[in-house]
């Protein structure tokens, strides 16, 4: 590549705004609030796979944190009784960078007051079929189905194993059989890890094959900030949708209780010392906010960068952003 | 021992996996939005040129192999180890029968090869792309024969044995493809 020039061409750009128009008009349709929250804050995620750029000031010595997702302040904004409201951002996570990651990246969030998270997988499908549907040379999408299946279904469906109920053994087992090659020791005990082993080496690749394909109901020890289900304590209410083998959103019905949010995030600070990652303090103003009263409501993260590069047909995230961070 | 960590694996780079050197000669990325991330890679055997697939938990440290590629020229063959020189600090080493095996009946002495080695010890030896090499024998030419046409053997001075086409004379010196072992043409004076 020439120093100096875009690693995503002038025409692919063009398209990309349309589609940013598009996806603010089916908000604007809506009745979404378009907000703005600050990307540097004074605290981070403590999610344990989730890094943080921290930011040295050099007037006062305080360190602040790029925000990982505007999460926590549009949820300070829902507790203020914003209503539903949505926000197209950059996001900045340290050491993501391959063909669908860049150090800093588009997203698209929005939170529907009243929404279950069903009622949230179904505007997920609207919003990338009219966004798909906007690019008239784009004639793919009225012929992929959506379907729903259940994280458990899932595995049972490509690997005939119960990611509830199977032991460490039987998942190892099954690395082994379908030829992944990892050290058991650096693995552990951990069943998250080798389920996402699992996941993400056999089953994500064969996802959303032209079909928008949405997963739902995670293990409760995947919830993140999603609510444990009221009629199954091992399930999340959390959901992914994948296109051609590809996450594109990830969406949850919100934890609404303060202080099950809390220890959350006292659980994550703690995994982080001790697999030695870097200390940040998790967003007190969020937990204030949030025990004030967060309105029931769901809510989705999108790759925006991955679902341009899925509408035109790219395969790597650089084609789709004007400087990718090697030439930013 | 030194070691890298994931984020600094890319093509190219060299690693021990299961106590053999290895080549990174592809490295993928996996990443869920939520959760642990693996880097996929494909490696290359350095001794034996296979390539197979690992998987690491990102993050994770990985150790190095000591891997040094030179360019040595080789002297002789004790019978038992194949000599070669660094002609600036004239150091030698001795490479094993395993690490010539590919060249060894094309290796001329003084030809500059390069020599890879691992943990100080040669672990293979390439030639360069071409070699010139004198028939010791063959049958005898056939004159006026030039056009294309049956080929016959030849013996190298190196011991090799190539196809050469039916005008080929003892004595000719010979410009040899050394990653087909085949002949290209032949080399005027």
């Amino acid at each position: 590549m020439e120093k100096g020039l875009p690693s995503a061409s002038i025409e692919t750009l063009q398209k990309r705004a349309l589609i940013l128009a598009a996806i603010r008009s089916f908000f604007w349709e809506r009745k979404v609030l378009e907000v703005e929250t600050p990307v540097l804050s004074q605290y981070g995620t403590v999610d344990q796979h989730i890094n943080s750029f921290s930011v040295d000031s050099g007037f006062d010595q305080t360190k602040r944190y790029l925000h990982t997702s505007p999460e926590f302040a549009m949820k300070r904004l829902l507790a203020a009784g914003s209503g539903s409201i949505y926000q197209i951002c950059h996001c900045f996570r340290d050491g993501e960078k391959s063909r669908q990651h860049n150090h800093e990246f588009t997203m698209l969030e929005w939170y529907r007051t009243d929404f279950s998270y069903i009622e949230l997988i179904r505007e997920v499908d609207d919003l990338v079929r009219m966004v798909l549907g906007s690019l008239t040379e784009n004639y793919i999408v009225e012929k992929m189905e959506t379907e729903c299946i259940t994280y458990q279904m899932m595995f049972n469906t490509y690997l005939g194993i119960n990611p509830f109920s199977a032991t460490i053994e039987q998942l190892q087992n099954c690395a082994s059989t379908n030829n992944i090659n990892i050290s058991h020791e650096s693995m552990g005990e951990n069943r998250d890890d080798w389920l996402n082993l699992l996941l993400s080496h056999l089953i994500e690749p064969q996802l959303g094959k032209g079909k928008l394909t949405f997963v739902m109901d995670y293990p409760a020890s995947q919830a993140a900030l999603a609510r444990i289900s009221p009629y199954d304590v091992n399930v999340a209410e959390r959901f992914e949708l994948y296109i051609d083998g590809v996450e594109i959103a990830n969406g949850f019905q919100e934890l609404c209780d303060s202080q099950e949010q809390e220890q959350r995030f006292i659980a994550d600070q703690e995994k982080r010392t001790q697999t030695g990652k870097m200390q940040i303090p998790y967003d007190k103003n969020f937990i204030k906010a949030m025990s004030q009263g967060l309105p029931e409501c769901s809510g989705v993260a999108l790759g925006v960068d991955r679902l341009v590069m899925f509408a035109l047909g790219l395969e790597n995230i650089e084609e789709v952003i004007p400087f990718s961070s090697e030439i930013a | 021992m030194a070691n890298y960590s994931t984020n600094e694996f890319k093509n190219g780079l060299k690693i021990l996996v299961d106590g053999d050197p290895f080549s990174i000669v592809e490295n993928e990325v996996v990443k869920p939005g939520k959760g642990q991330a693996f880097n996929r890679i494909k490696v290359k055997n350095l001794k034996t040129g296979k390539v197979i697939e690992r998987t690491y938990k990102s993050g994770e440290s990985v150790e190095a192999a000591d891997v040094m590629e030179l360019e040595l020229q080789y002297l002789y063959n004790d019978g038992e180890f194949w000599h070669f020189m660094d002609q600036d600090s004239f150091e030698q080493v001795g490479a094993p029968q395993s690490a010539v095996a590919d060249v060894e009946n094309l290796l001329k002495e003084q030809e500059m090869c390069t020599v890879t080695l691992f943990n100080g010890v040669p672990l293979t030896v390439e030639l360069p792309n071409f070699v010139n090499l004198e028939v010791t024998d063959t049958d005898p030419g056939l004159k006026g024969d030039t056009a294309q046409g049956g080929l016959k053997p030849a013996t190298l001075e190196t011991g090799a044995v190539v196809r050469v086409p039916l005008f080929i004379e003892i004595g000719e010196l010979l410009k040899i493809d050394t990653r087909t072992k085949e002949y290209v043409s032949r080399v005027k004076d």
